[in-house]
């Protein structure tokens, strides 16, 4: 199915391509996390403007393509004078549009412990800080593992958008490679694989921490 | 587990079907019979590059020298340049597409080049052009000594940047999706320069020509070829031929004056492939 040993010779692209990607989704992840848990909160938020913010922040970056948005980073910015590299772009529309579904994944979870608890631990003498920290957070935590497991594997796939801005991802790599050794299939199958080098281990990673949780409740 | 490695096993064994598709079906689906039988002809062109094939915002028509090349094609083939289909593709997706037979012919300002030639069937040189610099105004580059370190951006599938890469290595190379991205990141400040044929670089520079210039002079030789599906040896001698016939009746002439203002050069060899020439 077409020579492998034609790739050998693009290992140093192969392995650039990797390792952006890898850091990338790796910086992309912490801050897609950090940005969720805000914009979480703010939705949660008893005080209407907070929410109101909230609200705005999920429904524009979840509802408009997070090519767009990459591509008013890497280009649009740019030319307002704010010139920021190809990688940082990236990382920063992935965070972006990421934050927002993990946002709502936290809501959801935060959401689906039932108000009882809240109100039980309250009475119990609990502050709010401590009924979340010690009887709802980690409730809710359990709840929202697959979904947060969804969004890191979709973050991982969605960081192939830096191709389109020369941000020298994976499959820039590959779009470079093929064009050059026309062996078209062969390439993208070899880098989808890389991919899966990534996500498997996540995604079995997301499994296990699932199971353990589910057996210490 | 067992499923999990089941579904590998299938997506292992898809994947060999895929690459085991072969190109002679390409030449077949769109060999000069194939073609007259569906009474259409189905050509790759370019939508990015001015003057050769361009969506022109203003009314979202498709214009450009090769665009008027492959209408009267389709009339002098089908009887009218109606019956003629124009599909859109980029430096990376035009040969993937010959291949697939998803286009017929490709005329998409493609250099002809000995590592093409294995891929695909080439018509006769139809333009002539050489690959050049273009900046922005005021730039210090002032040609190809001026670019140790620098910037250098082209589109994905093009030789330009490799060309350069030979003659200059310490650039750096950026390749985006198309020339109009480039353009749009030349804009932005994105690079220092942008590389390829003069003639593509003339039509970026004629859009802005207050805030861009060439520059460098020409640096290769490239031969532009109408590309085919390999093994597709009727439709490239037809080609070939209608390529001679325009050019004895005027009608090369007359589209090539329509878009570039001046006459066709006389010298334009039948066979040539992609040349570098020295700096």
């Amino acid at each position: 199915m077409g020579d492998f040993s034609l790739l050998a010779a693009y290992k140093q692209e192969f392995i650039d391509g990797f390792l952006t990607t890898l850091s990338a989704s790796l910086l992309a992840l912490v801050l897609s996390l950090c940005v969720g848990t805000i914009i979480a909160c703010l939705r949660l938020s008893q005080v209407q403007l907070l929410e109101w913010i909230g609200t705005a922040y999920v429904e524009f970056f979840r509802n408009t393509p997070l090519v767009i948005q990459v591509f008013f980073f890497a280009m649009g910015l740019p030319s307002l004078g704010w010139n920021i590299s190809e990688f940082t772009a990236g990382a920063i529309g992935l965070s972006i549009y990421t934050g927002a579904f993990i946002a709502e994944a936290l809501r959801a979870g935060i959401q689906s412990v039932p108000r009882g608890q809240m109100e039980a631990s309250r009475s119990s003498g609990m502050t709010y800080i401590q009924s979340m920290r010690y009887v709802i957070l980690p409730q809710a935590f359990k709840i929202v593992i697959p979904p947060l497991g969804n969004q890191c594997v979709n973050l991982v796939k969605n960081s192939s958008v830096l191709a389109i801005i020369a941000g020298g991802d994976l499959l820039y790599a590959a779009d470079t490679v093929s064009s050059q050794t026309f062996q078209i299939n062969l390439t993208y199958l070899f880098v989808a694989a890389l991919y899966l080098v990534i996500t498997l281990p996540l995604s079995f990673g997301v499994n296990q921490l699932e199971r353990r949780l589910a057996r210490q409740s | 587990m067992k499923k999990k490695w089941l579904s590998l096993l299938i997506v292992a064994i898809l994947a060999f079907t895929l690459s085991a598709c072969n190109d002679n079906d390409a030449a077949k689906n769109s060999s000069l019979d194939a073609i007259k039988k569906r009474d259409k002809l189905i050509a790759g062109v370019r939508y990015d590059v001015n003057l050769f094939g361009f969506k022109d915002p203003a009314d979202g028509m498709v214009k450009g020298f090769e665009i008027d090349l492959m209408k009267e094609l389709a009339k002098r083939m089908l009887g009218s340049e109606k019956k003629l289909e124009l599909k859109e593709v980029t430096s990376k997706t035009r040969i993937p597409l010959l291949e697939n037979g998803d286009v017929d012919i490709v005329a998409s300002t493609m250099t002809i080049t000995e590592e093409r030639k294995q891929q695909l069937n080439f018509s006769h040189v139809y333009f002539m052009a050489g690959q050049s610099l273009l900046v922005k105004k005021g730039s210090h580059i002032k040609g190809i000594n001026d670019l140790k370190g620098k910037i250098v951006m082209t589109s994905k599938g093009a030789t330009s940047g490799l060309v350069l890469k030979k003659l200059e290595p310490s650039i750096k190379l950026k390749e985006y999706e198309n020339y109009a991205d480039a353009f749009t990141a030349l804009k932005s400040g994105k690079g220092d320069v942008i590389t390829t044929d003069d003639s593509i670089l003339m039509g970026m520079e004629q859009q802005a020509p207050k805030d861009f210039e060439i520059v460098g002079g020409y640096f290769t030789q490239e031969p532009y070829g109408l590309g085919m599906a390999k093994g597709n040896k009727e439709l490239t001698s037809y080609v070939n031929k209608y390529l001679k016939d325009i050019q004895n009746d005027g009608t090369y002439e007359e589209i090539y004056k329509k878009w570039f203002k001046k006459s066709p050069p006389n010298d334009i060899p039948e066979e040539a492939v992609q040349k570098v020439l020295k700096k």
